[in-house]
């Protein structure tokens, strides 16, 4: 951007008009000192214009980032390093590291945060592969495509409630229809709110629901942009569907498939909603042994069903900093497979 | 010329509208305290009517008995605007956040039982005494309700409205079906005196247990049933957590896993969805009830088993749940507020409340009223819930409540009982892991 500051008659190009020659004001009748003064102050204002008013019109995002998510965030780190509680929120004690610390002999904490860990990895993995699975299939020339694209996002579009609520009743165990569907070729009916992986692996798959549409939209639209003539040369080359699915599709989608790990991955971390609302009785424990608490969950429950804000805020930071983590041995990976092409 | 006017309107609305939400992001961290001082001329709409908010927690049922336009009649300068935030346990934490800031509060807030403790011993300062109102009388009320809303210095913050004093609802068919007694009365003889009698009862039941159905719903429902006859439970009288080694939990937790390993209860959780799915099935024979859950079975279970359902006192008597109304220091109008709390609690509206919702009066003076002593429901084959809950509730304990209530109870029923009851877990596993949850949850 060149700073309209910085325009002055020395610097810029001569007008054309004028046969190379710049504007000789001064050979014009000096105007008379108010009017001068006048213009001075219009050019003035009229450079602060054009210098400051792109910050006055980018200020709203910051201010209102700084408001509802700096804020926030400092003000967290705070508390997590006081002793303070929901019924008096003002009085805070401070209790240096003893919040984070006691974390690792927190046995609820270390569960929630296995917990996390299995439920985002057999919700990620299946729902990346279906997405890639339904990409490489929406990408064929179909009859009604465009009504099939809408149809695997409409999953995406529906509130994490309704669904949630929709699943806990499919997965009921004496009028659940999954177990209803089990009886009829013969299995005993299976008891999903209590057991560990069967409560994580019905609360995976509504999140596989929800959000296997959302990638494979965006694995299809990185297909899309895959140049035809390697298919081509593939194909010449005698490579099966298969064969240049695995050799052509996937090598070009790696950055797209990156990305969608990274974004599924935080996503997982702070998994909430989907394990709140699949226990019945909407309490905060995540089953009753605590088997599907999340660390989301965890964190839930610490600040606002046990009333201490200190040590929420130390699990919210914890969580953070996991996810830091993430996003770091992601961008060592992602500079790996650069160098590698 | 009209297009022109209209659009300078229109943009004169949106300047409005962008202002008032300017200013209402950057008063929400804001004093608003000082409104108070403005009296009724803060809260008035166009008319000049004074508007009373008032905050509750699900169907708390003023509305539903016509109170809120008994009230407007009364008074027509007033008008009453609710506000329902459900469930109880979103709208705790909310209503302390906003006493926190001093902003967003209604001119009326409703206290579940379960959280009255943490309010009055945390909070009172930042609540109007309430034992100081015009026409209120504390002999109106039952003495233990009316202390569990009273700080230390004397100050009472919240007026009673409900209480959940305690019977047993059974299906009268399905106990003829068994060769047990029917009759409400002989019922209540089998088991008056003592929780360990009621077990009995179920085993004779057990042994030919009709249709599949278990004796009771859930080893939660009577763990809660049995602790709440007690006079101290989770906290002693000097306000130290006594949950590990106190008698009530130890004797109600061995009651609540003996019937669970008996195979008398249909190891449900309450309240949830195979619950109420269970209610309408028939799948268990009797439940333990406070007054409110009568609402709860009746709306479940439906018509298929109108008549069927019948009521009988419980083994000893108790209470579980009830309300409270208070009114915070910087209500906009705290003297209506007042005088509305004082009205809505008052004997008569409580028995009026009573006839249509079934909360059951924490105002003993309303249990002469024939609205409650006459009372019977037809859908429990007109059992006299008036005479058989006035009872109850006149010979309950007074419980020695704390801060955690609500939360330590919910870890003993949905952590501990669910454990032993869904996940095959031993009593002594089940005890251990609901204690180490308390531990946690109470540890700041």
């Amino acid at each position: 951007m060149t700073a309209p500051s910085g325009f002055t008659p020395d610097t810029a190009a001569p007008p054309a008009g004028q046969g190379g020659a710049a504007p000789r004001t001064a050979t014009a009748p000096a105007p008379d000192p108010a009017e001068q003064r006048r213009r001075d102050r219009r050019s003035r204002r009229y450079r602060w214009d054009v210098r400051w008013s792109p910050y006055a019109f980018v200020a709203p995002f910051f201010v209102f980032f700084a408001a509802f998510g700096l804020f926030p965030l400092l003000y967290t780190g705070w508390a997590s390093l006081h002793q303070v509680e929901l019924t008096d929120p003002t009085h805070m004690e401070w209790a240096g590291w003893h919040n984070f610390s006691r974390l690792w002999e927190d046995e609820f904490f270390w569960k929630a945060l296995r917990n996390t860990f299995t439920i985002g990895v057999i919700s990620t993995v299946p729902q990346l592969m279906m997405a890639l699975g339904i990409a490489h299939l929406l990408n064929y020339r179909l009859r009604a495509s465009m009504f099939f694209r809408v149809a695997i996002l409409t999953p995406y579009a529906t509130s994490v409630a309704a669904a949630t609520l929709v699943f806990a009743l499919l997965f009921g165990h004496d009028y659940g229809m999954v177990n209803w569907s089990l009886g009829l070729v013969g299995l005993d009916g299976i008891d999903w709110q209590n057991g560990t992986w069967t409560s994580q692996i019905a609360v995976s798959t509504i999140v596989i629901w929800r959000w296997t549409g959302y990638n494979a939209l965006i694995y299809l639209a990185a297909m899309q942009a895959v140049p035809n003539d390697l298919y081509e040369s593939a194909a010449l080359d005698g490579a099966s569907r298969w064969k240049q699915f695995l050799h052509v599709t996937v090598p070009s989608l790696r950055p797209t498939i990156l990305f969608t790990v990274v974004v599924s991955t935080i996503g997982a971390t702070q998994l909430f909603g989907e394990p709140l609302l699949f226990n019945t009785a909407g309490t905060a424990t995540g089953g009753a042994d605590h088997q599907y608490q999340t660390l989301g969950l965890y964190m839930y429950e610490q600040g606002w069903v046990n009333l201490h804000l200190g040590r929420a805020s130390a699990i919210a930071w914890t969580m953070f900093l996991i996810l830091l983590l993430i996003a770091a041995a992601n961008a060592l990976f992602a500079r790996r497979l650069r160098k590698s092409q | 010329m009209r297009r022109n006017t209209g659009s300078h309107r229109s943009t004169a609305v949106v300047l409005a509208a962008v202002a008032a939400l300017g200013a209402g992001l950057l008063s929400g961290c804001a004093d608003d305290g000082d409104d108070g001082s403005a009296g009724s001329s803060g809260g008035g709409d166009s008319n000049g009517k004074t508007v009373v908010t008032v905050g509750t927690y699900g169907v708390m049922g003023f509305k539903q008995a016509g109170l809120y336009d008994e009230y407007t009649k009364l008074h027509p300068d007033i008008k009453i605007k609710e506000s329902v935030i459900d469930p109880a346990s979103n709208y705790y934490p909310q209503l302390l956040t906003h006493l926190g800031s001093g902003s967003g509060l209604a001119d009326i807030q409703a206290v579940e039982v379960g959280n009255i403790n943490e309010v009055t011993t945390t909070q009172a300062d930042k609540f109007v005494d309430l034992s100081k109102a015009d026409g209120v009388k504390k002999e109106n009320f039952l003495g233990w309700k009316w202390s569990q809303a009273t700080a230390k210095d004397g100050k009472t913050i919240g007026l009673g409205t409900d209480v959940g004093p305690m019977a047993i609802c059974y299906r009268k068919d399905l106990f003829q079906q068994a060769g047990l007694p029917a009759d409400r009365d002989a019922v209540s003889e089998l088991w008056a005196g003592d929780w360990r009698k009621y077990l009995e009862a179920g085993k004779d039941y057990a042994k030919k247990a009709p249709g599949g159905a278990a004796f009771l719903d859930s080893a939660g429902g009577l763990f809660n049933a049995a602790v709440s006859g007690s006079s101290e439970v989770y906290y002693d009288k000097s306000g130290k957590p006594i949950y590990k080694d106190s008698p009530a939990v130890k004797e109600a937790w061995k009651l609540a896993t003996d019937a669970s390993a008996a195979k008398l209860s249909a190891g449900l959780q309450e309240f949830t969805k195979p619950w109420q799915q269970a209610l309408a099935n028939g799948k268990f024979a009797t439940a333990s009830c406070p007054a409110w859950m009568l609402g709860q079975i009746k709306e479940y279970a439906g018509d298929k088993y109108k008549g069927k359902w019948d009521v009988a006192a419980a083994p000893k008597p108790a209470n579980w749940g009830g309300s409270f109304l208070s009114v915070p220091q910087v209500a906009k109008n705290k003297d209506e507020a007042v005088k509305l709390a004082t009205w809505l609690t008052a004997p008569e509206q409580q028995a009026k409340l009573f006839e249509k919702q079934a909360s059951f009066p924490s105002a003993q003076a309303a249990y002469d009223l024939p609205q409650v002593a006459d009372a019977k429901l037809p859908y429990f084959n007109n059992a006299p819930i008036g005479k058989i809950f006035s009872q109850a509730a006149k010979a309950s304990p007074t419980q020695v409540l704390g801060p955690k209530d609500a939360v330590i109870k919910q870890n003993f029923t949905d952590v501990g009982l669910l454990q032993v009851e869904q996940q095959g877990k031993s009593a002594d596993e089940g005890w251990k892991a609901a204690i180490k949850t308390n531990d946690n949850a109470l540890d700041q």
